[in-house]
């Protein structure tokens, strides 16, 4: 009997593109409402962008099944720690937590690929970017996503900053402000929307300040 | 097939997991693995999928001052540059460094298990784990997951009582005690320029120009490899940051532009 190849594949990719960028003492995290699969559009209106502690919120593309039960992981996992630590999670734990539950299923990974942005310790903002089995690093911009060939490149001539390795070191924050930071994410996914199929129908910005958290919504290209 | 699971154990004290508490939730540590009869198959096109980051420079050598240990920044996934500024040079503690070749995610996920494992070791025996000692609990966790498509090409070096110490571990079980090694795509060119460069008497600052040197030929000539060249120095006292230089403004250190002087100059056309 000859070997039949596997025709099931337990993934799915809904497309989508998320960008965070770093203040001095903020954080704006932002994704695309679209959500598809293969040339259809599942819905308008999904959002991409999850908030796991006061301050740190998280935005993932690719496959939203698996993203959303990373989600209830983490949620879990952050309640268990608020019960036994009586305070919340901070970022860069939070980010480690990610990072770990992303490695644990290293041999059937999630198919999610994240931005965690938020406050750090200080109040200065801070980006981790990850790829799909857990390997993270704090930068002060990231993208993930179908689109995120094509903002990358716009957000590394913008906003490029000093590579922490460099010594002596150099502070990786952007030294825009809020407002600007949040016409950049606009301008970036205005672009994306043109030239990528998967990005596009309405832009969720959510900012992250020491007065909280405030969110706001873009119209983009429908077609 | 009976893997080393001992990486996974969580060190946080669970109390009470056998109440309901824990429903749901692994008690016992165990990496999911794929209900599948072809393992392998799957894995294969798992990562074609995920394309965890990797392609790199590392290099390490000992010497009459200790260990210098370099590594460029760049992480790809595929052909796209995923970062610049990837952390390659572990601080597995003050003594003991590791460098990261491979799988981004392998390499980090067990980097930061062997540190954790040479902290235990050291509240356990009350002196600090030796290099052999660390290089050997992580050869011996690699080597349970042989075959399983772990890709890490990682070197130990350190200072321990015995003097400085430097091995190299891979995924395929490997461990090798040597006293010069470069790991990853841009390795061949790395080691054209170590291996003619190198003397055992070299002074602390002539060892890591020749380590720089070395990671920004193999950055100049790998495209899998460029950003930031970091050095690191270990002496009998611990690790130090020698350097950090970006390898775009290294290349015009080393080969300056002269301006040349202009033999005919094109005049402006007059009307058209």
């Amino acid at each position: 009997m000859t070997k039949q190849a596997a025709n099931w594949s337990p993934y799915d990719n809904n497309g989508g593109s998320c960008v965070a960028i770093a203040g001095i003492d903020y954080c704006v995290i932002a994704a695309d409402t679209r959500m598809s699969t293969g040339y259809s559009i599942l819905t308008r209106e999904y959002s991409k962008i999850c908030k796991l502690a006061d301050k740190s919120l998280m935005a993932s593309s690719g496959f939203q099944a698996d993203v959303k039960a990373l989600q209830k992981l983490l949620a879990a996992r952050h309640l268990i720690y608020q019960h036994q630590h009586n305070k919340q999670m901070s970022c860069p734990a939070m980010a480690q937590l990610l990072s770990n539950t992303l490695y644990y299923k290293r041999f059937f990974p999630y198919y999610s690929f994240n931005v965690l942005g938020g406050l750090d310790t200080e109040g200065k903002g801070c980006v981790y970017t990850y790829d799909a089995v857990g390997s993270y690093e704090r930068v002060g911009y990231g993208c993930q996503g179908s689109g995120s060939t094509l903002i990358m490149p716009f957000l590394d001539n913008q906003l490029k900053s000093p590579s922490p390795l460099l010594l002596p070191a150099q502070d990786a924050v952007t030294p825009l402000s809020e407002a600007e930071a949040v016409d950049l994410v606009k301008t970036c996914f205005a672009s994306a929307t043109e030239r990528d199929i998967y990005t596009g129908d309405k832009l969720e910005i959510v900012v992250l300040n020491a007065d909280g958290i405030r969110r706001e919504y873009m119209e983009l290209r429908r077609d | 097939m009976k893997l080393d699971l001992s990486g996974l154990e969580s060190t946080v004290p669970h109390f009470g997991t056998s109440d309901g508490l824990s429903h749901g939730f692994p008690t016992a540590p165990s990496f999911d693995l794929p209900i599948t009869g072809d393992f392998d198959g799957f894995q294969k096109e798992a990562i074609q999928m995920v394309k965890p980051a990797k392609g790199t420079t590392t290099l390490a050598f000992i010497f009459k001052e200790g260990v210098m240990v370099a590594a460029d920044s760049r992480a790809s996934m595929g052909g796209y540059i995923s970062s610049q500024s990837v952390k390659k040079i572990i601080e597995i503690n003050p003594h003991m460094l590791g460098t990261m070749a491979g799988g981004a995610a392998d390499c980090q996920f067990w980097h930061r298990n062997l540190g954790i494992k040479c902290r235990l070791h050291e509240l356990a025996n009350k002196r600090r784990i030796s290099v052999t000692g660390a290089s050997k609990l992580l050869a011996n966790i690699l080597y349970s997951y042989r075959g399983m498509g772990l890709s890490v090409g990682t070197m130990i070096a350190g200072w321990d009582e015995t003097g400085p110490g430097l091995y190299y571990v891979d995924s395929e079980g490997g461990r090798l005690k040597g006293t010069r090694f470069s790991v990853g795509s841009g390795s061949p060119y790395a080691y054209g320029v170590l291996d003619s460069g190198y003397r055992f008497d070299m002074s602390v600052e002539e060892a890591a120009e020749l380590a720089r040197r070395s990671i920004y030929h193999a950055t100049f000539r790998d495209g899998a490899s460029g950003g930031v060249a970091s050095v690191y120095h270990v002496g009998p006292n611990g690790w130090t940051k020698m350097s950090g230089d970006d390898v775009g403004e290294l290349h015009y250190k080393y080969y300056p532009v002269t301006p040349s002087t202009v033999e005919q100059e094109m005049g402006e056309v007059s009307g058209a």
